[in-house]
């Protein structure tokens, strides 16, 4: 009996350490992703409350933005006794796909990083993120820039809370405009003008990575406001408008025109974008259109050589036979907070997120050089001159036109970005371009 | 040890932790992955069956076939440089000067991850300080190509990179079994007067034809579900110029929010493979096992 027995145990202990490993290594990888240096032993009398917050700062990679939300988490959990805000930070792809995994098995974090519209869009209809227009009405009822929270809403209600907004100017070398004699393009004319001498005098006239193709799509979507106004493109995307418009076809024709002068640089819809600022940062390319995150690169960042960052200009993109606003932009809010609805502190996630939006804003700016998307003091801060004049233009903006494929939906924008490719490849014609995208939503609009 | 052998209780026990894991992580998700396919699923909210919509509609789906074409296209392309490495290992295995060496050399890709060889390449084509097109215009070539930029060139430019990046893994193979063939036999055949390439198609191939059977099923089936170059080199652009169905169901299930739908294609993809390694198996099949 004995005899038999040993060896079945063996077999038993080796299962069950097999088991035990698995277990074990699972809790030690959740305590060094999960855990955070700010202090987790606060007074014991008062409930201890946790609130679980996911972001996308990792030190490594985002260092200031890291620190500051460091810095917001130790003076709310200094203000709120008995409140440990615990940080899980991945890097932005992992994020989003943590994020939709989490929220299949209804595990949200408390409180959590989204993007507006389509983005949201899914978890909105599955009633995974609370309605935030309480802390809007009650708190924040002037400091968010127009346009920028209402991103977030859906059939009038606020889900998410911006941190950050961008426009994208077209940032240029002034050292390379001035070698070839040429001006600030403050038309369309102008542009093709100015990219035909860089043609001539090969240099690369328009540096652009369209493997990542929402970089063409802003080039697009500049050249359809300026032609069909603010709304035409907004329209077409929320049905209200077609995008068979002339306008937005017109636009599309226009984008050809660049592409056949030889703008942009050769191979451009195999280059991901870094791959193309590259050559901006290089000063091999007079032109690239980007959006003001990248701000602190060419300002700031020592991994820039001083006298390219002297170089860099921008310029608001022209307008297009005399027609446009030159105030209105491409643009929108990047990340935003999200308060999720099962979440058992919900209460204390709202005042919590409400809390960071506040503080973020103060220190955003001058401490990660990112734009807020509450409004910014452009008095009481120290900031290099490119971001006070972008700061200005951002008071005077006439409209943000969100940026296209953050509008739609996932599978409709997924058709933009295809199409976009097409159309800067030389694959279809300008009227194909439009009715494809026009068939895609319409499709979904059944 | 003999007696823990002949308990067939205990045998069951030590096969048990390692068939609960394939089951868990490998059958498991595959009839998951089928039943998903049925579903009308954004991967976030409630979902919702439709039957055999999404298989439906799969077949009528250009992308889907563009994409499985340029999968059948890499297949076919991985199976005929399995020629080449079977001659670089035949070369290799007469005992040349610095065979040792080469042979070490063409392993080297294979310890590189994917995505360093995907940076690697892409520095290579770069269009405009590319190192290929540096060389094309030292050559005088006027207006070289955009290669991962031009639909027409962007395939062929990626499966170079995928032989090369494979040829040190079957060269590996093939002179393992190149040398499992006894001194003998070759002796044999050069006394009767066999010149080396007789040796090599006569007396070497023949003896090592299972093990090219095995490389014929690794090189197709790992063809149809490649992914990895192609999606850090591409991404499937420009417009689904290089899309292969694995990267097509990566899109679908990740990017456009249709979990059931990219389960579809997963499932659809499981299927081909099944249905060819069944084929290769029965075409290559054949009677006579050589022994020596």
């Amino acid at each position: 009996m004995n005899k038999k027995a040993f060896p079945f145990i063996l077999g038993l202990i080796a299962i069950l350490m097999i088991a035990l490993a698995g277990c074990a290594s699972g809790s030690e990888d959740d305590g060094a992703s999960g855990s955070d240096d700010s202090d987790n032993e606060s007074g014991s009398d008062v409930e201890e409350k946790t609130i679980n917050f996911m972001h996308l700062w990792p030190e490594g990679s985002s260092r200031q933005h890291h620190l500051i939300v460091n810095d917001i988490i130790a003076e709310y959990e200094e203000a709120n006794p008995g409140i440990t805000v615990e940080t899980e930070i991945l890097g932005n792809e992992q994020y989003k796909e943590k994020l939709k995994v989490l929220s299949s098995s209804n595990e949200l974090p408390d409180v959590g990083m989204t993007w507006a519209a389509g983005f949201l869009d899914p978890y909105v209809g599955g009633d995974m993120f609370a309605p935030l227009d309480d802390i809007i009405e009650n708190d924040h009822s002037d400091s968010f820039v127009p346009g920028t929270a209402e991103a977030y809403a859906i059939d009038g209600t606020t889900y998410g809370l911006p941190l950050e907004l961008n426009i994208t100017p077209v940032m240029y070398n002034k050292a390379i405009f001035e070698e070839h004699g040429v001006e600030i393009p403050e038309t369309f004319e102008e542009l093709k003008a100015a990219v035909q001498t860089f043609v001539d005098n090969d240099v690369i006239p328009i540096t652009l990575g369209n493997k990542d193709s929402w970089t063409g799509s802003m080039w697009y979507m500049y050249l359809a406001d300026r032609i069909g106004g603010a709304e035409t493109l907004t329209n077409a995307i929320n049905r209200s408008g077609s995008f068979e418009d002339p306008a937005l076809v017109e636009a599309a024709a226009k984008v050809q025109e660049l592409v056949d002068m030889g703008g942009f640089v050769k191979g451009y819809n195999g280059l991901a974008n870094d791959e193309a600022k590259g050559y901006f940062i290089n000063e091999q390319a007079a032109m690239y259109l980007m959006a003001t995150w990248d701000l602190p690169q060419w300002t700031t960042d020592e991994n820039n050589p001083q006298e390219f960052r002297d170089n860099v200009g921008y310029f608001k993109f022209p307008t297009v036979d005399g027609k446009g606003d030159k105030n209105s932009y491409v643009g929108g809010p990047g990340v935003g907070l999200f308060v999720a609805e099962d979440s058992p502190v919900k209460d204390e996630a709202k005042d919590f997120v409400s809390f960071f939006v506040e503080k973020w804003g103060e220190q955003a700016v001058s401490n990660a050089g990112v734009i807020p998307a509450t409004k910014v003091d452009t008095e009481n801060v120290e900031l290099p001159d490119m971001y006070i004049d972008v700061l200005n233009d951002l008071n005077e903006a006439s409209n943000i036109t969100l940026y296209a494929d953050v509008q739609m939906s996932a599978s409709v924008a997924q058709v933009h970005l295809n199409m976009i490719q097409a159309l800067f490849g030389g694959e279809v014609s300008p009227e194909e371009f439009a009715k494809e995208q026009e068939d895609a939503l319409a499709a979904e609009e059944e | 040890m003999k007696q823990v052998m002949s308990n067939k209780l205990i045998i069951a026990m030590y096969t048990l932790p390692a068939l609960i894991l394939i089951l868990a992580l490998v059958y498991v998700p595959i009839v998951m992955t089928g039943y998903y396919g049925l579903m009308e699923w954004d991967g976030i909210g409630a979902k919702t069956f439709i039957g055999l919509e999404n298989y439906i509609g799969l077949m009528q789906d250009a992308k889907f076939w563009d994409s499985a074409y340029h999968s059948f296209l890499l297949a076919a392309f991985s199976t005929l440089s399995l020629v080449g490495y079977l001659v670089i290992s035949l070369v290799l295995a007469n005992k040349l000067k610095g065979s040792e060496l080469l042979r070490k050399i063409y392993l080297i890709p294979m310890l590189l991850s994917s995505v360093a060889i995907a940076q690697l390449w892409l520095k290579i084509y770069d269009p405009n300080n590319g190192m290929l097109n540096s060389l094309l215009e030292i050559f005088g070539v006027e207006n070289t190509p955009t290669w991962l930029a031009d639909p027409k060139l962007v395939l062929i430019s990626i499966f170079i990179a995928i032989i090369w990046q494979y040829a040190g893994f079957y060269i590996i193979i093939y002179s393992a079994a190149l040398k499992g063939i006894p001194e003998s036999l070759v002796e044999a055949a050069r006394i009767d007067g066999a010149n080396p390439i007789q040796i090599a198609y006569k007396v070497k191939l023949p003896l090592i034809a299972g093990v090219i059977k095995v490389t014929i099923v690794l090189a197709i089936v790992g063809s149809l579900k490649y992914f990895d170059l192609i999606y850090v080199m591409t991404g499937g652009g420009p417009n689904g110029a290089s899309e292969v169905l694995a990267s097509y169901m990566y899109k679908e299930a990740f990017a456009s929010y249709n979990f059931g739908y990219g389960s579809a294609v997963g499932f659809a993809l499981l299927v081909i493979c099944l249905i060819i390694t069944w084929l290769v198996r029965k075409l290559t099949a054949s009677n006579e096992e050589i022994q020596y």
